[in-house]
């Protein structure tokens, strides 16, 4: 392979990969925060992804909108539908064992992909919505544009990953990890355990809704494919797990690593003769299942394990 | 009258068979294992596809090449009990719902490998309906669901109710500790959960595969509609999650008639919806369900 296809190999993979890094911290803002199991991310992704393209894409008769408002405003309105779906779903089953929780956000995620399928005035079905516009489209032409997207991109993870951080040692943060470690204790002492985990699955749900908005960006195309269930919401989790709940940094280590893994075993199956090929993306999902397993029995803390603030007097101006 | 009989009452009682046998094993495992298993629909695909193959391979009718889809399904549940969920046992019991999650992915990747992705169909051709007093219009299937559910609500009353392996089940579900200290044989018990639940399974999705095709999501598509049934009728319930499948069902089909105009009441493209709807409505009034379940 030439150097620069090689470098824009490299390019392609980082955007995606900074996507799924967003995701992850967002997963790891419910999850490793808040101890919270979301079954449905790509529901959430999904409606980040729909806002946004249908906020800035050219008008059309296919589809409703096509606003051709700025990018930056599709990408905040993103944020703000998915919050307020992550809102509904919590809201109803926040108090119940984390399990009904799983149970909703993937029936969430399923009657979401059935309204993008059906409702075809609002995202044109299965054809999906075309003209989907980059930030300073018109600025860079080809594959330099990819290399502005990817600045985008990873000063956003960079802008999430400092925002989470900022959540984890915060004392909201810290309520927070004690409800997740010890919810009766938690109580005891007077924090109003549901609220703060209905605060912490929000804020996932609308930093996934970013993640979405930026992929079809990416792609300037948008159709029920491009949120598949089963790729989206797997794949992060098995990303979190692997990098280490509860840590951002191993959120983003993990979420780079097993899109590598994932990014080169297709390049081994695509090179097995083709009989075997249409078969082999299977084998790449057998994999990672078998991954996400020896993470949880063996890995549990993952490749960056969580590590609490350690209280520095020093340091800290906000409690004197 | 009749076309409200033929074309939604009847096919609303089958497709609540299918809902309700997959949802007994998972308010049973929910129950006594305490997590949502999230595999349980893959199971039902497992089971199709091992029927499928006794099919193809004896040329039998569907329903007498069962076994061959319960055996593979029962040895894939209780070999994933051993491989993935037992480990996890002392942990709280999301990470093993987390690992039933890659469970549902292990089972349909392996079905693709071995089976493919194109849609199979048990039998070819169209089947003609059987005519009832010349007035109800029935597909010889759904006759057949609607008999299956009925033998097994009576199997499941007498073996819950008379056998010892019944009774420790139901004892288990109540008060695991309490049973422990008693003395019951835990480990035995589980096992009898996941025969149970994955036999039943199996049936469920060689019901499902006969009524439309058999592809690697058939049992994917299922799982939300069952969680449903689970929840309606109670976590631990095994006669009410029956109960709530068949609710589900009849509910789903129902959506469809033409109520209140000569339109649909419901979208058809949306009747699986009408499912979570129905679990929305409990979570936020019953979450206890209908027969008083555990509230977990």
């Amino acid at each position: 392979m030439d150097p620069v296809g090689l470098l824009f190999y490299l390019v392609a993979f980082l955007i995606a990969g900074g996507i799924y890094a967003i995701l992850c911290l967002a997963l790891n803002v419910q999850w490793g925060y808040g101890g919270l199991f979301n079954a449905g991310i790509a529901g959430f992704f999904a409606v980040g992804a729909y806002t946004s393209a249908l906020l800035t894409a050219a008008p059309a008769q296919s589809h409703l909108g096509g606003f051709q408002l700025p990018v930056p405003v599709g990408i905040l309105a993103s944020a703000l539908t998915a919050g307020i779906t992550g809102w509904a779903v919590a809201k109803i089953c926040i108090r119940l064992k984390s399990d009904y929780l799983a149970m909703a956000s993937i029936g969430i995620a399923e009657i979401l992909r059935m309204v993008i399928v059906n409702e075809d005035w609002l995202t044109n079905g299965s054809l999906g919505i075309t003209n989907v516009p980059r930030p300073f489209d018109g600025l860079l032409q080809g594959r330099e544009a990819d290399l502005l997207f990817l600045a985008i991109v990873w000063l956003i993870v960079g802008g999430v990953y400092l925002i989470c951080n900022r959540l984890y040692d915060s004392p909201w943060g810290r309520t927070l990890r004690a409800v997740r470690d010890n919810e009766d204790a938690a109580r005891a002492v007077g924090k109003d355990v549901d609220a703060f985990r209905l605060q912490t699955f929000v804020i996932g749900a609308a930093l996934m809704g970013i993640a979405g908005a930026l992929s079809a960006h990416y792609f300037r195309f948008l159709s029920p494919e491009a949120t598949e269930p089963l790729l989206i919401t797997f794949l992060t989790w098995v990303m979190l797990m692997a990098g280490g709940s509860g840590n951002n940094k191993g959120a983003i280590v993990g979420a780079l690593a097993v899109w590598a893994i994932w990014s080169m075993t297709e390049i081994l199956t695509n090179r097995l003769p083709a009989e075997v090929a249409t078969r082999s993306s299977y084998i790449r999902m057998l994999l990672i299942g078998l991954l996400l397993q020896f993470v949880l029995q063996k890995y549990r803390s993952g490749l960056i394990p969580e590590r609490s603030p350690v209280f520095d007097k020093d340091q800290d101006k906000t409690h004197g | 009258m009749m076309e409200f009989i033929n074309f939604y009452l009847i096919p609303g009682l089958a497709l609540g068979a299918i809902y309700a046998l997959g949802a007994i094993g998972i308010s049973m495992i929910f129950g006594i294992l305490r997590f949502a298993h999230f595999a349980h629909g893959d199971v039902m695909t497992l089971g199709a596809y091992g029927t499928l193959t006794a099919v193809w391979l004896t040329g039998l009718h569907p329903l007498l090449a069962l076994p061959a889809g319960i055996v593979l399904a029962v040895l894939a549940v209780l070999l994933a009990d051993k491989i993935f969920y037992k480990p996890l046992r002392d942990l709280p019991t999301i990470y093993t719902v987390i690992a039933s999650f890659g469970v549902a992915l292990i089972i349909r990747s392996l079905v693709q490998l071995i089976w493919g992705s194109q849609n199979e169909v048990f039998i070819r051709g169209v089947q003609k309906p059987i005519l009832l007093f010349d007035l109800i219009r029935v597909s010889l299937l759904h006759l057949e669901s609607i008999a299956i559910i009925v033998m097994a609500a009576l199997a499941l009353h007498f073996f819950l109710t008379r056998t010892k392996t019944g009774r420790s089940m139901r004892a288990v579900s109540d008060n695991p500790e309490l049973a422990r200290v008693a003395g019951l044989d835990t480990e035995k018990v589980v096992r009898s959960t996941w025969i149970i639940g994955g036999s039943l399974a199996a049936i469920a999705g060689v019901l499902s595969g006969l009524d439309t095709n058999i592809q690697p999501n058939l049992g994917w598509n299922l799982i939300l509609p069952m969680f449903a049934a689970t929840i309606l009728g109670g976590i631990g319930k095994p006669m009410g999650a029956l109960l709530g499948g068949m609710v589900i069902g009849l509910i789903e089909e129902l959506s469809a008639y033409p109520w209140i105009t000569d339109e649909p009441l419901i979208n058809p493209g949306y009747k699986t919806a009408t499912a979570f709807l129905i679990m929305v409505i409990l979570l936020i009034f019953r979450p206890q369900g209908l027969l008083k379940g555990r509230l977990l």
